[in-house]
């Protein structure tokens, strides 16, 4: 079979840096191909020389046997490349089905708003797509799985031969990513070759046929999945031996829990939940999306009207009322997206890192400057964050480094208490290892009570001692170990549905 | 493209329960004198507001149409006058050239630059008074001077009624060219590529430009654009007083403002409508005129004003951030 797209011994250079080092990668027809690799590994890199954005200092591209003089990105539309980018590129404010058209007019170089061509577009990709979406919803008004599969149609659209993902399943839950690979596997019927973009090993198993790996801009393997397991895969991509062990509880259980609630609720979200936390407990909360688990570790961190019978720590009877009095409890909380509810991205690591001690670090009227700097720089080590210095900025950081900030910054707070949400949200498998090897080290060395909410059904079951599955704001089964295990955990989740 | 219409649902609802409690409050309002006066005070804010909203809809502001505006009479007028000139369509053409000049100057600057447009159209519009007033000097032209063609065509009626006091009252002809005018603004909005980019580069910028809009030619149509209305609605108001004052206008672009805000569109971008704006610029006028009506200080519709602007803004904006959740 020939190739439909073929990269030749492609180098690229950004400054000093060799982001692509004569990579060669070809994508057949109507194939599934996966192209792994850490963050900063070139994936991004390759996918901008694919679409025209990037032209490669050497090498060559050859579409349908053809070598191409000049890539650019109206070629790359024009010969069937389809790139559906993380931010899916759509507009929020206009319905389904203009989205849908509105690129497809622009090209045609149309001057009118045809609406009822528009519809019909729409109407006619959709069921070809086989789903179900409100053609006259405002597109802001759909999930991200319903925007991805706006997207998806919008490349179908224009005609699109190979349709590139990066990184498709990041915000989607268990069930969304079902539904997008019966989507991909659809495509491929219709002869439509997707390239994934990924470093989820189990995703890449699951759904794709061949595989490239990425590391550090040199391809470092490639074959048909059937060659592969999930530990080469990530031995390709890391470079190491990554094994996780499971995590399991050393420490006695003290008398009283470090946080005890009864009947914890949020009008709407969390209909009574009873919890108990130890110290040097990892306890994971398993759930959909929508289940209350965010909710719940708000209502821990005092950010929810939420009410309880009971909620002691170290045995004492409190409440907190608001994040400072939580803070002063002794809870941190890592937030889902620290992007938007975490980060500060344009200011250095270290304002990021102490702003939550800021009251600590006074002196007189001032900020105490050298005391802040010794901490951030503390964290830096402890937290393994590999960075320039303290002052470096954190949009420019990897997302494990910035994850690694954010979790730094709590830390600092010396809590008793730690809470998680998705903890390795965006974060590649090397960085994911460090990430979970610290909090380990939290709840063993330091006595940590980590409360782990994830959708990473692996990660909780590596790394957690006990497990909560939570459904419509309460908990519904739970796991521990002896008897702790994916498939029970997957099992519980399915039969929500 | 439901939520824009329920949004104008609502401000329609809004305005009828203004409308009702204003008539129960002083029934003069309801007087043909009144309604008819009421018509006419929509006229040039309407054509503004309306070139404001392209603005607001590509996810700018703008607070330089009245300035524009003020520009575009004064200069057009006092040439006139010194050229003793008494024609009318050349006059508008006039307005509208110098309109959409600084209009594209406006674009330019923010285009060029990547400013901020509240910055930039404040400091045109300080540019442009300061100018005017230093260069052309501050004189009225008054009615014994105005040139006569251009009256003539502002006071055209297309009706008469006899008010209760039995005197007779016309409606203004100006309102067919603001209804022509808000017609076609209807139609690029809605059913040409250049006002669905508008609210595609105003909805996601980034977006827009990967989908391959002109995002330059749209910040500048958009601009050019208001400056010819705002120009145009200059003229248009000279011609309708009877008189061309440099200084007119001041503080009206928060009425605008205002008004288009009232009128649903969104203070983040790519929300708003023809229709919205229209029925949002009514309420304003109306309510500032009940307040004359009710003999109320005039200072204190500098104070309802400002508390529309508020209000509107922070309803718009809710309305916005609870569709993202």
């Amino acid at each position: 079979m020939s190739n439909l797209i073929e990269l030749k011994s492609i180098s690229k250079r950004f400054g000093g840096v060799r982001a692509l080092d004569s990579v060669s990668l070809s994508i057949r027809p109507g194939e599934i191909h996966c192209l792994a690799g850490e963050n900063g590994s070139g994936k991004s890199t390759i996918i901008k020389v694919m679409s025209g954005v990037y032209t490669p200092e050497e090498g060559q591209v050859f579409i349908d046997g053809e070598p191409l003089s000049r890539l650019t990105p109206a070629v790359a539309v024009q010969k069937g490349i389809q790139v559906i980018w993380q931010d899916f590129s759509l507009f929020g404010n206009l319905t389904v089905a203009e989205n849908l058209a509105f690129n497809t007019y622009i090209r045609e170089g149309r001057r009118r708003m045809d609406w009822a061509r528009a519809r019909q577009m729409a109407a006619d990709i959709l069921a070809r797509l086989d789903v179900e979406v409100d053609i006259d919803a405002d597109v802001e008004t759909l999930p991200t799985s319903g925007k991805q599969i706006v997207a998806i149609a919008r490349a179908l659209l224009a005609d699109a031969r190979v349709i590139i993902m990066d990184e498709p399943t990041t915000a989607l839950t268990r069930h969304e990513v079902d539904a997008l690979f019966a989507i991909v596997r659809d495509l491929q019927a219709q002869g439509i070759a997707v390239l994934f973009v990924s470093h989820k090993i189990r995703e890449m198993l699951e759904i794709s046929e061949r595989l490239t790996v990425l590391r550090n801009g040199k391809k470092v393997a490639e074959g048909e999945m059937s060659q592969f397991d999930e530990g080469a895969i990530t031995r390709a991509m890391t470079g190491l031996e990554l094994e996780e062990e499971p995590y399991l509880l050393t420490s006695h259980r003290e008398l009283s829990p470090a946080l005890e609630v009864k009947n914890l609720r949020v009008p709407g979200m969390v209909q009574g939940v009873d919890l108990q936390l130890y110290s040097g407990e990892i306890v994971g909360i398993s759930g959909l999306i929508g289940s209350g688990r965010t909710e719940l570790a708000r209502a821990l961190f005092g950010m929810e009207e939420a009410s309880a019978d009971t909620f002691r720590i170290d045995g004492r009877d409190t409440f907190p009322r608001s994040v400072q009095e939580a803070i002063k409890l002794g809870i941190a909380y890592v937030p889902e997206d620290r992007l938007s509810e975490g980060l500060f991205l344009s200011q250095p690591i270290e304002r990021n890192m102490v702003v939550s001690i800021l009251d600590r670090l006074r002196r007189g009227l001032f900020l105490d400057r050298p005391s802040m700097r010794a901490k951030t720089n503390e964290m830096l080590a402890s937290m393994q964050i590999v960075a320039p210095s303290a002052d470096t900025v954190v949009g420019d950081l990897s997302g494990g480094n910035a994850q690694r900030v954010m979790l730094g910054r709590w830390l600092l707070t010396g809590p008793k208490i730690l809470i998680l949400n998705g903890p390795t949200v965006g974060v590649d498998v090397g960085s994911k290892a460090k990430i979970h090897k610290i909090i380990r080290d939290l709840a063993q060395q330091e006595s940590l009570a980590v409360l782990m909410i994830s959708d990473d059904v692996p990660e909780l079951v590596s790394n957690c001692n006990r497990v909560h599955v939570m459904h419509d704001g309460r908990f519904v089964a739970q796991f521990e170990r002896p008897s702790l295990s994916e498939e029970k955990i997957n099992d519980s989740l399915k039969a929500l549905k | 493209m439901k939520g824009l219409k329920s949004t104008e649902v609502v401000i329609a609802f809004v305005l009828v329960l203004v409308m009702v409690v204003i008539g129960l409050i002083n029934p003069a309002f309801w007087g043909v004198g009144n309604l008819f006066s009421l018509a006419k005070s929509n006229v040039v804010i309407g054509i503004m507001a309306l070139g404001v909203l392209l603005i607001m809809i590509s996810g700018g502001i703008d607070v330089s149409s009245p300035a524009i505006g003020a520009a575009a009479l004064y200069i057009t007028v006092r040439t006139m006058v010194a050229l003793e000139y008494d024609g009318v369509l050349l006059p508008f053409l006039g307005a509208c050239v110098i309109g959409v000049a600084i209009g594209c100057f406006n674009a330019f600057v923010i285009d060029r630059f990547k400013m901020i447009p509240l910055i930039v159209t404040l400091g045109t519009a300080s540019i442009v008074r300061g100018l005017m007033l230093g260069l052309l000097g501050t004189s009225i032209v008054n009615i014994n001077k105005m040139p006569e063609g251009l009256m003539a065509f502002g006071s055209m009626n297309i009706a008469t009624a006899t008010a209760a006091n039995g005197a007779i009252v016309g409606l203004t002809g100006m309102i067919l060219v603001y209804g022509g005018i808000a017609f076609i603004m209807h139609f690029v909005l809605k059913h040409s590529m250049i006002g669905r980019s508008i609210y595609a580069y105003g909805g996601d910028p980034e977006a827009a430009r990967r989908a391959g809009v002109n995002t330059r030619g749209t910040i500048f149509f958009v601009y050019c654009t208001a400056g010819l209305l705002a120009g145009f609605a200059g003229l248009l108001h000279s011609s309708m007083i009877w008189q061309a004052n440099p200084r007119d206008f001041m503080g009206l672009e928060l009425d605008v403002l205002a008004a288009v805000v009232l009128g649903g569109a969104s203070i983040f971008g790519g929300r708003g409508s023809v229709i919205g704006t229209m029925i949002g610029v009514f309420t304003l006028v109306m309510v500032k005129n009940s307040l004359i009506l009710m003999k109320i200080d005039t200072t204190w519709q500098r104070v309802v004003v400002g508390a529309i602007l508020i209000l509107a803004t922070a309803i718009t904006a809710w309305r916005d951030r609870k569709k993202l959740v």
